[in-house]
């Protein structure tokens, strides 16, 4: 699947002479826009990696070697301790991570997907002011809440760990994931579901066999973003669970920060290991992404 | 009677475990987060019940608003939101426009682009720490010693190292980090302009420039508010970006976020809260148009 | 079971005894403390709630809780600890889990007036009966029992003792400016005169980092220039904190500024430490856990570099305590009371310490077993002043802290001048 798929493919435009202010010959004007056009990208692909280059020279460096005034020499000598020490501390946690992560993504854009759903499909009075109320949650500022919410959940009864993080990232989810499908689902036309509904399918039928199916571009993106974000946070994390059971944020919180000695070389080697699942994650499916996206799922 | 039933309950059903978590997990918080605003909590005996709290209205909120610090906070919050959506827009803009002809290698640029998206700043904050150290000249390192490795000695300033503009250069690493989601969002956006449009415009003779004026921006303006908002509120929130490079101490960069971390920690409860719920009034500002076009525009 | 632990009981109890007697010259620890005298009930774990989870803090810990396997076998350690600069994530966490009624077993917090926000609300435990329990009354010296004393309350046993005075030297960055490196310098006046000629050298004569080492060099100034009495004046209201004696002190810590680098707030403490180590910068303030750093690049004292007391505070040792409490509603009490009982024995101690780089709270520990300026400090806090930190949780409680703190970094950022930033002082402490 590529992105061109589900949209006109741009090759088929006539080309040259409709270049942006052509008039001369349209193939120089177009190879010179070309040349134009790669240099910029090229030259923005070098600004982006510019930290990660600090990055990862940093994590090949030992004391006194990894330090800010020498962030951009190459290491006076290669060293992989740094690595090994990031694995040690970070690899329980990036199972753990996992674990917490892909059901927190899967329940929540579940979830999301039936409020888009009826939110879109089913006109009660009510239903955009329902719809706003949702949406409204994914605005409040945590800090604010997490004292009478730590309290609520130990009133609840919900331990420590990954369990709760799953509880917490589904819930807190439910705006963000609703507003995507709500979209999408505004985009989708309207005689499939009308179709559905003069069959006599009620709206769980329809839901279930016809909705479900066409969805698969929009919960890419839910997916994806639900991953990352969960995978990322560190509020929670650090209020809902320990070094001994919680996800990788915190043991790379422990890594960089746990001695009053900073080890920048590990902590820089720890935070590459730390973002590879993420960073996997949007290289090999950015473009279903860009796919999930460009299906109308965002645009309001 | 029971016909009401079978065409209210299934969508009922779908979204009543939803309505349930916001109106608990969000809802019921923010209630609790006003009325603690409304006491006079400052201290931690208070917070256990060990001396008397009582109510004192908005009383908190005119004393905010009527302190320096509270005032520099939020002047530092504005400028940064400002700068912000400028550069994340700007670039994501140019990125998708970059990317919107066919190009070879248009997968790893927007691969590249993309994935800051993805790390943490946990992870990536030691790194921009050390790119934007203030030290120009002699000692200079980070970004500024990258200026003058490559001849652009003018470009050195003192980032974030500036009590009226500082928060500014906070804005760099956010961009970096989220340019390439609003890029994604352009691009999809683009893609979904249908390519008869472009045909007819071409075809009745458009420069290029009034290709865009009348037929690409007016499309791609949903998806552009989509954006603002979304990274918008991101903004508003911003906390783990200053933890991480400027750390909660410093002047400069104080944010409102990071005055609710601090008078949290001092057991002024009353003050964090009042702060948590002027920022949410702040957010509600910014996206209740939002939402009211997106109710309307639903109107199908 | 229960008996063993009674007679085991019965000869720590004696052992104790007879240590404590045996004072003086300290001996070798072998019969001491070998299992603990709390009769813990049959309790079977303890949620030790710290941030140290990585380096030599992890290192004493780990010490620790081998010497509390030795007196305690039947509890079992749990490790609660989360990590982030000098613990703000884990306070954070902390105050949270208080506030909904679920305390660890025991918790780490600096000793002194960090603790008056717990003790206000009511979260941790009068410990003062176990102080006499464990003898510790006598093993402490009596500055640092008064300094942890409240309302005639002690509510934490201390670890370790960290001296925050101090100041390290680069001897090859004071001889380029023409300094000799053995020279002492009596005030901060004659240290001036040394940090012009170093600024005359090209070099950066007081290398400093972020807000809280800022605040951590102001209470060395006014360490310095009030001396100890009119110091701790500043914190039980003795002091006039906008009389002119601060207003000089201040008028110094405003020259010091001046004296340091530009990129200050952007730097984290061990950068300021590398400008002393790669001899970019003459001299830098830090606590004694800087020779940490200076150790793990394999830096020898005396060559590679030196410290002393900052000019005019010889004779005071600025003392931070990392400290553990009782909580109140701890699941665990009996558990939480043999954690402590290990953390203030002689043994447990000594092996936290020689891991952690710090000195014992206890005066009857024995010098040989740590190093160079390990015996230097255990000799100081046995004969100087002893005065809170401030930086650090001794002096202030949060609330007046985090003021402080604002207060300084205004101030240094540009964005007050001295008589706003004397102000602002005392207003936050007011």
């Amino acid at each position: 699947m590529t992105t061109t798929s589900a949209a006109p493919l741009a090759a088929d435009l006539p080309t040259p002479r409709r270049q942006k202010g052509a008039r001369g010959p349209g193939n120089e004007r177009f190879s010179v826009s070309r040349t134009v056009r790669y240099a910029l990208l090229l030259f923005f692909l070098v600004v982006i990696l510019i930290p990660v280059y600090v990055l990862l020279v940093t994590s090949f460096k030992g004391p006194g070697d990894a330090a800010a005034t020498r962030a951009w020499n190459l290491p006076i000598s290669w060293t992989l301790e740094n690595w090994r020490e990031a694995w040690r501390t970070l690899s329980p946690a990036l199972w753990r991570t996992v674990q917490m992560v892909v059901p927190a993504a899967v329940i929540s854009s579940f979830l999301g997907s039936m409020n888009g759903f009826v939110l879109s499909r089913w006109r009660f009075r009510g239903a955009n002011i329902v719809f706003t109320l949702i949406l409204f949650g994914m605005f409040i500022p945590y800090q604010a809440v997490i004292i009478p919410l730590n309290q609520l959940v130990l009133g609840i009864g919900l331990p420590s760990g990954i369990p709760t993080l799953i509880v917490l990232h589904v819930i807190y989810g439910i705006p963000i994931t609703t507003l995507i499908f709500r979209n999408y689902y505004e985009s989708v036309p309207a005689e499939l579901i009308e179709a559905a509904r003069v069959d006599g399918a009620g709206m769980l039928r329809t839901y279930r066999s016809v909705v479900l199916p066409l969805s698969i571009p929009s919960f890419v993106v839910v997916l994806i973003w639900q991953f990352t974000s969960a995978w990322n946070d560190f509020l929670f994390a650090v209020f809902f669970s320990s070094s001994q059971n919680g996800p990788v944020t915190l043991a790379l919180n422990n890594l960089a920060n746990g001695s009053i000695l900073q080890n920048y070389g590990a902590s820089m080697a720890g935070a590459v290991l730390a973002s590879v699942p993420t960073l996997l994650v949007y290289i090999l499916l950015g473009r279903y992404f860009i796919g999930g996206l460009m299906s109308g799922s965002v645009k309001g | 009677m029971l016909r009401k039933v079978r065409q209210w309950g299934p969508p009922l059903l779908l979204i009543s475990p939803s309505l349930v978590l916001i109106g608990v997990f969000v809802y019921g918080l923010i209630a609790v987060n006003a009325w603690t605003s409304m006491t006079d909590s400052h201290t931690a005996a208070q917070s256990t019940g060990q001396a008397p709290t009582r109510m004192v209205g908005l009383a908190n909120y005119a004393e905010l608003l009527d302190s320096d610090a509270f005032r520099h906070s939020l002047k530092n919050l504005v400028l940064y939101t400002v700068v912000f959506l400028a550069g994340a827009m700007f670039f994501g803009f140019l990125w998708a426009w970059l990317l919107d002809r066919p190009l070879r290698f248009e997968g790893v640029f927007r691969a590249v682009y993309l994935f800051p998206m993805s790390v943490s700043f946990v992870a990536s904050g030691v790194v921009w720490r050390w790119l934007l150290n203030s030290n120009q000249g002699e000692n200079a390192s980070g970004l500024n010693r990258l200026f003058q490795m490559v001849g652009l000695d003018f470009l050195q300033n003192n980032w974030w190292n500036d009590i009226d503009v500082g928060i500014a250069a906070i804005a760099v690493p956010a961009i970096w980090q989220l340019a390439g989601y609003v890029m994604a969002l352009f691009l999809a956006g683009f893609r979904g302009i249908p390519a008869e449009l472009r045909e007819a415009a071409r075809i009745d003779g458009a420069s290029e420039w009034k290709l865009y004026r009348h037929v690409v921006f007016p499309q791609l303006s949903p998806v552009a508010l989509a954006a603002v908002i979304i990274i918008g509120h991101m903004s508003l929130k911003v906390f783990d970006l200053i933890m991480s490079i400027s750390k909660p101490a410093n002047y400069q960069t104080k944010v409102p976020a990071i005055d609710i971390f601090l008078l949290k920690s001092q057991y002024d409860y009353a003050n964090a809260a009042a702060v948590a719920a002027i920022l949410l009034i702040f957010v509600a500002v910014l996206i209740v148009p939002y939402l009211v076009q997106v109710a309307r525009g639903a109107k199908r | 079971m229960r008996s063993q632990r009674r007679s085991s009981a019965l000869l720590a109890g004696i052992a104790a005894a007879s240590l404590m007697l045996a004072a003086c010259g300290g001996d070798d620890q072998s019969g001491g403390d070998q299992s603990g005298g709390v009769d813990t009930n049959g309790a079977s774990e303890v949620e030790v709630f710290t941030w140290w989870t990585s380096g030599g803090e992890k290192a004493g810990l780990d010490g620790l809780v081998e010497v509390f396997g030795e007196m305690y076998p039947g509890i079992e350690f749990i490790n609660g600890a989360v990590a982030g600069g000098a613990g703000s994530a884990a306070k954070d966490l902390l105050q949270s889990r208080l506030q909904a009624g679920d305390p660890p077993d025991t918790f780490q917090a600096h000793a002194g007036m960090e603790l008056a926000d717990y003790i206000a609300a009511g979260q941790v435990e009068d410990i003062s009966a176990l102080y006499d329990e464990f003898g510790l009354n006598d093993a402490f010296p009596q500055d640092l029992i008064d300094l942890l004393t409240v309302d005639g309350k002690i509510y934490s046993v201390p670890a370790n003792i960290h001296r925050s005075n101090v100041v390290w030297a680069s001897p090859s960055a004071l001889e380029a400016a023409g300094l000799d490196p053995e020279a002492t310098y009596d005030s901060l006046d004659e240290w001036f005169v040394a940090m012009d000629a170093v600024e005359d050298a090209g070099m950066t004569a007081l290398s400093v980092a972020t807000t809280w080492t800022q605040v951590h060099l102001l209470e060395t100034v006014l360490m310095s220039s009030l001396g100890a009495d009119a110091y701790n004046g500043l914190w039980d209201g003795s002091t006039d904190w906008s009389g002119s004696d601060v207003t000089a002190a201040l008028e110094d810590f405003e020259r010091l500024i001046g004296y340091t680098n530009t990129d200050r707030d952007g730097l984290d403490w061990p950068d300021a430490a590398q400008m002393v180590i790669d001899g970019n910068a003459a001299f830098n303030v830090m606590g004694d856990w800087a020779a940490g750093e200076f150790d793990a690049q394999d830096l020898v004292a005396g060559e590679d570099y030196i410290y002393f007391p900052v000019p005019g505070t010889d004779g005071m040792f600025g003392f931070l305590a990392d400290s553990f409490t009782l909580p109140v509603g701890a699941p665990h009490r009996e558990a939480a009371e043999a954690w402590l009982d290990a953390v203030g024995s002689l043994k447990g101690q000594t092996e936290f310490n020689i891991a952690k780089g710090s000195i014992p709270a206890r005066t009857d520990a024995n010098p040989d077993d740590f190093n160079d300026y390990q015996r230097s400090a255990i000799d100081d806090f046995g004969s100087d002043t002893i005065v809170p930190s401030l930086a650090h949780g001794a002096a202030a409680p949060i609330a007046v802290s985090n003021a402080i703190s604002d207060a300084v970094s205004k101030y240094t950022a540009g964005g007050s001048d001295l008589t706003t930033f004397q102000d602002e002082l005392a207003a936050a402490v007011g």
